[in-house]
This record gives C-alpha cells, structure tokens and sequence, in this order.
C-alpha cells in the first residue's frame, strides 16, 4: 500500500534522513520505533508533504507521491494524526471534527462519520460544542484521532499518539487502534512507547539516526537483544 | 452634571460608536490578514484608499450612490487584493532573504506605489461625493417632543455603520458557518495542521488577503460620503487599523471589532474633551497603553473567560 524507497531528507543543510526503505501493506499495522531525534517524525512528514525528500521516492497505491501537495494525499486516502495533536483549540469538537472532512466524498458523509466517531469516543459526544483547548489531554488525543478518521482514510498515520497521557488513557488508545485496523484501515504508527507498540504491531521498523537498523515482526524486535538493552531497559 | 453636559457626552459617545464600527471594519481586514499571514499589511489604508477613488469615480461619472459603490469596489479590492497576495507577496515568501519579514517591507512599497499612482492620476486635490444626504440628521425631538436633552443621529454617519454592521455579520457567518470559513480561521490558528487536513493554504492565503481587501475597501466607499479623499490619506488609517489589530490582540476577529469601537469612543472623547487635533493622539495612548497592561489585547481578556484561565 505505501512503499517508501531510499529517501534522504534534509533540514537546511543537515541530513535527518539516510537511505529510508519500508513499505506498509494492506491492513497491517506497522510501528515506527526509535528514539527522540531519531527521524521518525519526520518520516511522516515527508510522507503526508509537508517535507520533501531530496533523493528516492514515495509510491502510495502505485502512484509516486512524493512531490504531491497535501491535499491532493488527504484526496488519494492518506490521513496523518500529528505529534502533540494540533487541534484548532479556539474551534469547538465538532469544528476540529469538520476540519477533517473537508473534500470529496468525505465531506458528503460528513455526518455519518461523525457519528462512527461518536461510537468510538462517547465522551466527544457529550463535549461536542466544546472549545478544545478546554478539553483534556487525553479528550483532545480522541478528537485528534477522530479528526484523523472523518477523512475516511485508507492508511492513517499516528505521530506519537500516547505522548503526555496516563497509563489507562495509553491503553484504551491503543485499543482503539486496534479496533480501527479491524474496520480495515490501515496504520502506520511513530512510538516511543515502545512495549505497548509492538504488542499491537504486525511488523516493526527500528530507527537510529536516520537510518533503519533492524526491521522484522513486532515479536521478533520485541526479543531482540539490541532492542531489549536500548529501548526496554531489560 | 446639568443637562447640557450630559447632552455632550452622549453626543460624543454616539459619534464615537458610529466612528467606531467604521473602525472595526478597517481594523478586522487587517487582523484577518495577520491572523492568517501572521504578517502586518501595511499598504491597508492604501487599498482603502483605491476603493475610495473607485467609488469617487463611479459617483462623478455615473452619479452612483458611494453606498451602492460597495458592491462594485469590494470585489474590485477583493481581486486586487488576491493578485496582489499570489503574484507579489507569495513570489517573496519563498525566496531566502537576509531580512526575516520582508514581506512587511513589500507592502510598505505597495502602500507607496499607490499612492503616487493616485497622485498622478487624480492629482492631490481634496475630493468628496457631495450627495444631498450629507448633512442630514435625525434629532431626538422629532420622536420626544418633550424630550430634555437634544441630541441628533447624523444620516450618512448612521447608514455608513449599519451596513458596518451587517458587513461584520456577514463576515461571522461566513468565518464560522462555511467549510471556507473555518478553513480559513483553522490556519490561522495552526497551518500545519491545515495542511495536513486537506486545506491548500496558500489558496487560504491568497482568499484571506482578497477577504482583507475588500472589508477594508467596503469601509472605503462607506467613509467616503462622510470624509474627504486625496491620495495620502491611506497612511493615517493603515496605523489606525494597526492600532485596533494590536488592541484586539493580533489575529482575533471578535477583538478587532472591540478594538475597533474602543479606539473610536475614545478618540471622540478625546476630540471633545481635550481638543479636536488630539484625537490622534488619544489613538496612540490607549496604543501604547494596550501594549505595556494589555501585550495580548482584548483577544486575551476574552480567551481567559472562554478557557477560564
């Protein structure tokens, strides 16, 4: 479904990225792992084009994406929930909600999608008339989420979605994750909570310094000598 | 305080809201484009000054109310305004320059441009649309007859900041109704993640700049019945309208409407209880004064009672 092959991706003069290859398939869930700085953020943001990678290319579907402009990527069914979430917080739920369903179809199944978002976060429901910057951190993760999910994407991306949020709260996002799979959406997720994300995960990608070092199923990098050592702290 | 007394605080309190909606409405196009751009056009009171001519031309020539005016010289302003955002102020964004905001700089320029294209063409003559409402007015006693005090609503003034008003409204509805609307306020809160919601900002960008335009060219043909034109006026009111953006705390429309009504109330008070000619100064106190008690303006004050923070 997304095949990223041998990107380099620079800020200014500074390399961040080297020879980047991975691909995520049709209904997998797939996890980014690595430390701060490491580059994986950046991925993501070379995916959805906000940045623009120097060298190699980006296929979603067959199509290379990588001089796209975002929207025509929101368009072809990419959906990318940004790192520290940046909601509209002067916009109420239902706003933020709006702002994810802007074009096309989309934006004719508007209301439907809103209530499948309803289903899945009953708390955001209640709170639907409410400015997010009143809402909690872990409230404004679910409309982060949510907003991420009105655009009735094929791959949605997550960028460090349990970042600041308490244990339970960290749990009950992964769950839905989960079930969003199971509704046939495809994930690619960018984690620090490295445990948690390869319990969930079907194939893995370990990012050091901008270059992948290691890649396999979630099980095997989770008993990955290196891996256990560096990011288990076992 | 006698009743002639009140009489003249009332007075100046009604001219002072009436010059205040004006206000406003020059104030919120700047502000639209600060919240988006997160740049100050400084050629704003330049392009309020185009329209002016452009309704000025329209009454010499064809006899057209400057009221009816707006419907011709908003949308003129408003396509103006986008050319001048797609074809001079996003060619500049992109290039790497020594100076970090010198897209500030070009509409310092621009603002020049204009108005010396203005001096050449209409030369700098003073000019009005004298229409036969100009001085008439309404006066209390005409309803009250018993009324005590006499006070008096002045025609032109009074039409000049209902269609204010309503222009406002409009543009509420629009910012906050519309899927364009909120794609506009969405990236001037967070463009990034307008982006990555779909939004193609630079189009957002170059919408803003036409919408910011027009307002401030609507505000033109409403100030011109009641105002006189020559073509250096615009400095005087791209500061005014810099003043209310401050005031309003950079960005915020509902605040830029409270700013607008502010500053005008207050210059009013100024020019009746100090001095005709210090009403520009009064402009400037309440400026710095926003800056060192109120650096977020009135955006601030209302953001703490929304987020209760």
């Amino acid at each position: 479904m997304l095949q990223v092959k041998h990107i380099d991706v620079f800020y200014g003069d500074v390399q961040v990225l080297h020879d980047v290859s991975f691909e995520v398939r049709e209904h997998e869930i797939v996890a980014l792992i690595g430390t701060n700085g490491a580059g994986k953020s950046t991925i993501l943001r070379t995916i959805s084009g906000i940045m623009r990678p120097e060298a190699g290319e980006i296929l979603f579907g067959d199509v290379p994406i990588h001089n796209l402009e975002p929207y025509k990527l929101v368009d072809a069914g990419m959906s990318h929930v940004p790192e520290g979430r940046r909601l509209f917080v002067e916009m109420t739920v239902e706003e933020n909600l709006d702002m994810g369903s802007l074009r096309g179809k989309a934006k004719a199944e508007r209301e439907k999608t809103r209530e499948v978002v309803f289903d899945l976060f009953p708390r955001l429901k209640e709170r639907r008339k409410q400015l997010c910057g009143t809402l909690s951190g872990g409230e404004q993760q679910m409309v982060a989420i949510g907003r991420g999910l009105m655009s009735k994407p094929k791959l949605i991306m997550f960028d460090e979605p349990s970042l600041g949020l308490a244990p339970i709260l960290v749990k009950e996002i992964f769950n839905i994750i989960e079930k969003i799979r199971q509704e046939g959406v495809t994930v690619l997720i960018v984690e620090q909570n490295v445990k948690q994300t390869l319990s969930i995960s079907d194939r893995a990608y370990v990012l050091e310094t901008g270059r992948i070092v290691l890649e396999g199923a979630g099980e095997t990098i989770m008993n990955d000598e290196h891996v256990k050592t560096a990011y288990l702290g076992v | 305080m006698t009743s002639a007394q009140l009489e003249v605080l009332l007075q100046t309190l009604i001219a002072g809201v009436l010059l205040g909606g004006l206000y406003a409405l020059i104030g919120v196009g700047m502000t639209l484009i600060m919240g988006v751009m997160k740049i100050i056009n400084l050629a704003h009171g330049e392009l309020m000054m185009v329209a002016m001519y452009i309704a000025y031309l329209l009454f010499s020539l064809f006899h057209l109310d400057p009221y009816l005016s707006v419907f011709i010289a908003a949308p003129l302003l408003f396509l103006l305004g986008m050319a001048i955002q797609k074809f001079l102020i996003n060619p500049v964004l992109k290039v790497e320059s020594i100076l970090p905001e010198n897209q500030v700089i070009l509409t310092v320029g621009l603002g020049m441009v204009l108005a010396n294209l203005a001096t050449m063409i209409f030369t700098s003559d003073y000019l009005s649309t004298p229409v036969d409402y100009a001085t008439k007015a309404w006066y209390l006693s005409d309803f009250w007859r018993s009324s005590p005090i006499e006070l008096s609503l002045s025609y032109p003034w009074s039409v000049s900041f209902l269609i204010a008003v309503v222009i406002t409204l409009c543009l509420g509805f629009f910012l906050t109704k519309t899927d364009l609307g909120k794609s506009i306020r969405a990236t001037a809160q967070d463009s990034e993640a307008a982006l990555l919601m779909g939004v193609n900002v630079d189009r957002m960008r170059v919408i803003t700049f036409g919408l910011g335009s027009g307002l401030v060219g609507a505000a033109g043909c409403l100030l011109i019945p009641i105002y006189y034109l020559y073509p250096d006026l615009g400095g005087q009111f791209t500061l005014i309208a810099f003043v209310i953006t401050i005031l309003g705390g950079l960005g915020s429309t509902v605040g830029a409407i409270i700013g607008g009504i502010v500053l005008g109330v207050f210059e009013s008070l100024t020019a009746t209880y100090i001095g005709m000619g210090w009403a520009p100064v009064g402009r400037f106190v309440i400026f710095v004064a926003a800056l060192i008690f109120l650096p977020g303006g009135i955006a601030s004050l209302l953001q703490r009672k929304r987020f209760g923070r």
